[in-house]
């Protein structure tokens, strides 16, 4: 009787999914696939019609493997790996920050002891800077770092005056260091609040019974911090970690608009070295393109990892249960 | 002896408390500088800027504001026309990024059909996947479809958002009761009409939050608009960001500040009315534990 109804009005769950898998074949599959696809040819130049899979074999030479080419010439180049090494460091650089002050705030927001008075508005302001364009902050900051005139070359000038010091104003956005970690600031500028949010909601999901049990045990705050609330939200860190991992493999607006390719590529992203690949220069599309899938299976693997945590596991479980019911049931008749 | 350590605790927990607030004031501060700066410059001239670049006041703000904006006149810097394309892409879509999400969402927790576990698996999998590293092929699916320099091909992809289809479908398994669907079905109320009636309604709260972080995400966006729309008059608010970068802004410092201002603007007063429900919407798309 049930199986009967469902089967009728199954066509309504497919009806209810076309205007989604339309747009997604259109706007997400298909340049998946056909990113894929250039990998392998020979596609380069603006409005270029006369373009093919490569060869497996080299023609010239007869070496093997010659359908790899934009893959190898990727792999193998300076720029790329410059490119890609820049982008883990600027993301560790932010990272370790974020979720060290994302943590320690989260701990003291959420203590059951200290009760922080006017912890809502200072959620408010933290969070603040993640829905600001990041374009207009990598500007402004780009703005503040001016030399040699600039507000931080100035106020560090005023602070030396203060202690009988003179000193010289400094190059920032010429250096390579400086770059990085100004571009890693504003990363962590823009996303400690937001992971800060995330922790906390967290925090409220666990019983506040475990926090009793732990304060009648004699747990310091300390002990009840590490041993108690980090296991409980164990999840919700790997999630922020993940998230944050792709967001920052794709970093691009804010070292885009903060230093372009200044400062001898010293804030140069995976995803500006593919844009500059094939939408600047001579438009080499398919080396574009093969530096585009190394960087998707990267964040692929990582994806899956981020799926395995996520993936529901009291439905998984129910529906396990399900097909065994049914079975019995069947067997039963 | 119990009285001792009782109020060492005390002390302790005072001392902690003077931590905190001196760490988040601080934090505080260090948010709203960098804007504070930005806004008050803004209304000082490039001459001051140059002679000391922080400041809390302005000499002649009204004259300055006027010259920093006149500045803009005669380059490609734009604001209205990048606050109305900016404003129609990111309404538009909104609109479609919610009302399909919810669509989508509903067909997955309410029917049961032979591929609903495939199609569900394959969202959670791509959920995660940017656009950003298909850009070459996304721009040749636009081409195709002869989308290209229109507003349109920023707006149409936000039917298939698999992350608000995730959000979407946590919180109706959550809500959504069968029976209600079955008791409008018996009162001969089509399925179509019964979403839009009855589950949408009901869907207000995440649709309300997930309108939020859509519209602002999609007002932020910067690398697909600035690769694929090449066309000044298509140009959004975060390109003119991109156009202050420029060398005819080198020395005008006072306009760099203005023309960003601009742009953050809209964001802040939005922000000042939502922020409460922005920071505990941040909370509910988080893993349940």
């Amino acid at each position: 009787m049930r199986n009967k109804k469902l089967v009728n009005y199954a066509k309504y769950g497919y009806l209810f999914s076309i205007p989604f898998i339309l747009a997604f074949c259109i706007f997400t599959l298909y340049p998946v696939v056909y990113t894929f696809v250039i990998g392998f040819t020979d596609l380069k130049g603006l409005a270029n019609t006369d373009w093919g899979i490569l060869p497996f074999k080299d023609p010239k030479t007869g070496e093997a493997w010659y359908i790899f080419k934009n893959f190898k010439e990727v792999l193998g180049s300076q720029t790329f790996a410059k490119a890609f090494r820049n982008t883990w460091i600027i993301w560790i650089m932010n990272f370790i920050p974020q979720i060290t002050f994302g943590l320690l705030f989260t701990a003291w927001f959420t203590d059951r002891r200290s009760k922080v008075k006017g912890q809502g508005l200072f959620k408010i302001l933290f969070y603040m800077p993640n829905i600001i364009t990041a374009a207009t902050i990598a500007m402004l900051f780009n703005v503040m770092f001016q030399f040699p005139k600039g507000p931080v070359n100035d106020l560090m000038g005023g602070i030396a005056k203060l202690f009988g010091h003179t000193r010289e104003p400094y190059q920032y956005l010429l250096k390579e260091w400086p770059v990085k970690g100004i571009i890693a600031f504003i990363q962590f500028f823009q996303w400690y609040g937001h992971t800060m949010v995330n922790l906390i909601a967290g925090v409220i999901g666990i019983s506040p019974e475990i926090f009793e049990a732990a304060e009648i045990d004699g747990a310091n705050r300390v002990q009840t911090f590490f041993r108690i609330t980090i296991p409980c939200i164990r999840q919700i860190l790997l999630f922020v970690l993940v998230t944050a991992l792709i967001g920052g493999l794709n970093m691009f607006d804010v070292p885009q608009q903060f230093i372009n390719t200044q400062a001898d590529n010293a804030g140069l992203t995976t995803n500006m070295y593919i844009r500059n690949q094939a939408f600047s220069g001579s438009y080499l599309y398919n080396r574009a393109a093969a530096a585009s899938v190394i960087l998707f299976l990267v964040i692929v693997f990582f994806s899956m990892i981020l799926f395995f945590i996520m993936r529901d596991k009291d439905e998984a479980r129910l529906k396990k249960l399900r097909k065994q019911e049914l079975k019995a049931a069947k067997k039963g008749f | 002896m119990a009285d001792v350590s009782k109020s060492s605790i005390e002390r302790s927990d005072k001392v902690l408390r003077v931590i905190i607030y001196i760490v988040s004031i601080f934090f505080s501060i260090l948010t709203l500088f960098p804007f504070f700066l930005m806004f008050i410059n803004a209304t000082r001239s490039s001459a001051e800027i140059q002679r000391y670049a922080v400041s809390f006041i302005s000499e002649h703000p009204i004259q300055n504001l006027q010259r920093n904006w006149a500045v803009f006149n005669g380059k490609d810097f734009h604001p209205a026309t990048g606050f109305l394309n900016s404003f129609i892409i990111s309404t538009g879509a909104t609109i479609l990024n919610v009302y399909f999400s919810s669509l989508t969402a509903y067909a997955i927790s309410a029917y049961e059909w032979k591929f609903r576990d495939t199609f569900n698996a394959i969202i959670m999998a791509i959920m995660m996947i940017p656009g950003t590293v298909t850009m070459i092929g996304f721009y040749q699916a636009v081409y195709k479809l002869g989308l290209t320099n229109k507003l349109s091909m920023l707006i149409l992809p936000a039917i298939a958002a698999p992350m608000t289809v995730f959000f979407m479908r946590q919180y109706l398994q959550a809500t959504l009761s069968m029976e209600i669907v079955q008791s409008a079905r018996i009162d001969g109320a089509g399925e179509f009409r019964i979403f839009n009636q009855i589950v949408i309604p009901l869907m207000k709260p995440a649709i309300a939050t997930q309108a939020i972080f859509g519209y602002v995400a999609s007002w932020n966006q910067l690398f697909t608009p600035l690769i694929l729309l090449t066309n000044k008059k298509k140009a959004t608010l975060p390109m003119m960001v991109d156009l202050l970068n420029g060398d005819i802004y080198r020395t005008e410092f006072g306009s760099i500040y203005l023309g960003l201002s601009i742009t953050v603007l809209p964001l802040i007063i939005v922000y000042a009315f939502l922020s409460r429900y922005i920071v505990e919407g941040v909370a509910l798309g988080g893993v349940k534990s």
